[in-house]
């Protein structure tokens, strides 16, 4: 059963992940991120991680993407040049990302970690609950909390000031 | 599952997002495939949260999330600029620091 499972999240999430960079209309790569996403909460689910795989789905899924879908329908989808600066890029990126997989693949299968190919202790039916996750924030990591609130405020000043229209500027920036 | 199954996946997945970097040339289509790469991070997270029995790997699961939001936001407010002052969706073009 989890093997099932396993396997159609795997495999969502892996046509997900290539669809994104497969399709030529940005629109289009946006939803499968979607599709991709949705399937990530699912592996995340049978990995006992439950608030995270919520967050993946409200958050992520959700409010995330519709700012990639409002920016994308903003900006239109304009079609790539085939021209390519650099001779052969279109068969050599492949050939690189290939080569990190099997790169990654080596160094994660021949690890010495113990308990790899197992899969992993009995758990508690609480862990990875939200007030599992809530009582680790505001003790253990109240300060990485705290740092992760003032970022969010950060990047939220900064997008209004990257995107803002400019005063200065007589054609409206 | 064992949890090296979720390793091998998400290896695959960083190399598809480490790839859609490299092909493709259009900044939102980039941003994306930094997801796909973060996401793929957050699910290694997960795996080994799972197999030592700890908490703590969920939590910078979490973080790693409140990072690519910031991340997003950022780029995204970068395209609207480029896409304001009528510059090409291309990063490709995009060769001086000055625009």
């Amino acid at each position: 059963m989890v093997e099932v499972a396993f396997f159609a999240g795997a495999i969502g999430a892996l046509g997900g992940a290539i669809s994104v960079i497969a399709l030529r209309n940005p629109f289009y790569s946006v939803l499968a991120l979607v599709v991709h996403l949705v399937s990530l909460a699912g592996l995340f689910l049978i990995l006992y991680a439950q608030f995270v795989a919520a967050v993946q789905i409200v958050v992520y899924a959700g409010a995330v993407m519709v700012l990639y879908v409002f920016v994308a329908a903003y900006v239109g989808g304009a079609e790539e040049p085939l021209w390519e600066p650099i001779p052969g890029q279109r068969f050599v990126a492949p050939l690189l990302a290939v080569a990190l997989f099997i790169e990654l693949s080596i160094a994660v299968l021949g690890t010495g970690l113990q308990a790899i190919d197992s899969e992993g202790p009995a758990l508690d039916a609480g862990f990875g609950s939200p007030a599992q996750i809530g009582e680790l924030f505001l003790e253990r990591f109240l300060i990485a909390f705290e740092a992760a609130s003032v970022l969010l405020l950060i990047a939220a000043v900064g997008a209004v000031v990257l995107a803002g229209r400019r005063r200065e500027s007589p054609d409206g920036g | 599952m064992a949890v090296e199954w979720y390793l091998v996946l998400s290896a695959l997945l960083f190399a598809t997002g480490v790839g859609g970097v490299l092909i493709r040339r259009s900044p939102l289509v980039i941003l994306l495939c930094l997801e796909l790469m973060l996401n793929a991070g957050n699910l290694a997270l997960l795996a080994f949260s799972r197999s030592t029995g700890n908490e703590d790997g969920q939590v910078f699961a979490l973080v790693v999330m409140v990072v690519a939001a910031c991340e997003v936001v950022v780029g995204l407010g970068l395209i609207v600029a480029m896409y304001r002052r009528r510059l090409a969706l291309n990063v490709d073009d995009m060769r001086q620091l000055r625009g």
